[in-house]
């Protein structure tokens, strides 16, 4: 559950969010949209504690986990060992890294794939986390259609249960996933 | 037209290596006196007879030994100053000061300190320490620096935890910058611990046998102790090369 009071929270000069207010339940998912730079990652980075700096009150109940807008892998890690390093399990890391169609490459490092496998590899990490809250910041760019329309079937089935919050400006994505859009400085 | 094969690394720095071999024995015929610039001949027959001496090795081990202890104590001393001034501005406001004298001040000044301050036979320690010891805390206070915050705020996100944390973002961020500066500070070590090792008389020690050498002429023995030192210095350098390429192949998940 993520309650949002009255929000304030602006860069230098730059007033990014004016008493903003947002109550999401424990489960179902949820489109953040809005212009550019009218603060969606700024909610997300709010929302798990990366920032801290701003004025009202935000209350989060669970377990978050994140795919950031950039992979943020471990370079000296395979794509097994970067999803082991945050689940633990082994059989869960590798079935993940299958259900992203990455099998033949759990062995190789993000120096040797694709930008589109290493998005993969990141979804993957996010997943296998035991969370209750995933935030999905732009999570399908450099991914192919075919690729793209099996991960999302992926996300429907495993996150039916939780809290789902993405960031995209495809209006297909968020009519795949089934999302409520939430509109921020429109 | 021909195709030109190119030679092997290994054979062309084997040329190299006898190209300059080539000038100095030249260089060594044109003076024409063994006593300024003795041949390389006569240098390979002087180092045989002294790898012939029990006070060869104990030498050349109590260098090492020496020198080794000041490498060894100031890279322990240079990862902790490094991360407490990465992690702390007024540790690194304090602290400063002090790197920036030691940067500054000749070695010959802190050897002939050292000859004050302490027992003769530490100071090839305390100086090859002295010496590397800023290198390997601005080499580690750098990498920590350096660390992504991208990678640190995923680490945050899941949950890793400080040991975590330290192992699988902050280390292999490091390692690389404390390898080059243990890389750079190995010879540094060696220059400036056998030259205190000259000025302080160490007994049984490399700089020594080159003062005696310098004492009485033998030029030749002065060139065989200093190709000793080069020769202890490469196999060093590579020993702790293959140390850390070991360490890179083991930590690879």
């Amino acid at each position: 559950m993520i309650t949002v009071k009255n929000l304030h929270k602006s860069f230098d000069n730059n007033v990014v969010f004016d008493g903003f207010s947002l109550e999401l339940p424990n489960r179902g998912f949820y489109a953040v949209s809005g212009p550019s730079g009218s603060g969606k990652t700024t909610l997300f980075r709010l929302i798990c504690g990366l920032d801290t700096e701003y004025g009202g009150e935000i209350d989060v109940e669970g377990k978050i986990s994140y795919v950031f807008q950039e992979n943020r892998l471990l370079p000296h890690m395979t794509s097994y060992g970067n999803v082991f390093t945050v689940c633990g399990d082994k059989e869960k890391s590798l079935s993940l890294l299958s259900s992203v169609g990455l099998e033949d490459a759990v062995d190789k490092y993000p120096s040797e794939l694709s930008g589109g496998m290493n998005r993969r590899v990141a979804i993957a990490r996010a997943l296998s986390f035991g969370h209750d809250i995933l935030l999905l910041d732009e999570p399908f760019t450099a991914l192919d259609a075919d690729i793209k329309d099996k991960i999302i079937n992926l996300i429907k089935e495993r996150e039916k249960d939780k809290l789902l919050l993405i960031i995209t400006h495809d209006p297909d994505e968020i009519s795949a996933l089934g999302c409520e859009e939430i509109k921020i400085n429109d | 037209m021909k195709k030109r094969t190119k030679l092997p690394a290994s054979v062309r720095s084997l040329l190299a290596f006898v190209f300059w071999v080539g000038v100095w024995w030249i260089i060594s015929l044109i003076v024409g006196r063994e006593v300024l610039i003795p041949s390389p001949p006569a240098v390979a027959v002087r180092l045989f007879e002294l790898l012939q001496t029990s006070d060869f090795y104990i030498s050349v081990l109590l260098s090492v030994l020496r020198i080794t202890a000041g490498f060894g104590a100031a890279v322990v001393l240079g990862i902790i100053t490094g991360i407490l001034c990465a992690k702390s501005s007024a540790a690194d406001t304090l602290l400063s000061p002090f790197f920036s004298v030691i940067k500054a001040t000749p070695v010959a000044s802190f050897i002939i300190l050292a000859l004050v301050w302490i027992n003769k036979e530490l100071i090839p320690v305390f100086i090859s320490a002295l010496m590397v010891l800023p290198v390997i805390h601005g080499n580690v206070k750098q990498g920590i620096l350096q660390t992504d915050v991208q990678l640190l705020e995923m680490a945050r996100i899941f949950g890793f935890g400080r040991k975590k944390t330290l192992k699988v973002v902050y280390l292999p961020s490091v390692l690389p910058y404390l390898y080059a500066g243990m890389k750079t500070c190995l010879g540094l070590a060696w220059k400036a611990g056998v030259a205190s090792e000259v000025l302080c008389f160490a007994a049984y020690s490399i700089g020594n046998r080159l003062y005696q050498s310098k004492v009485y002429l033998e030029t030749a023995d002065m060139f065989a102790w200093t190709v000793t030192v080069i020769i202890i210095s490469v196999i060093i350098e590579k020993l702790l090369m293959a140390a850390v390429s070991l360490h890179n192949k083991k930590k690879q998940i």
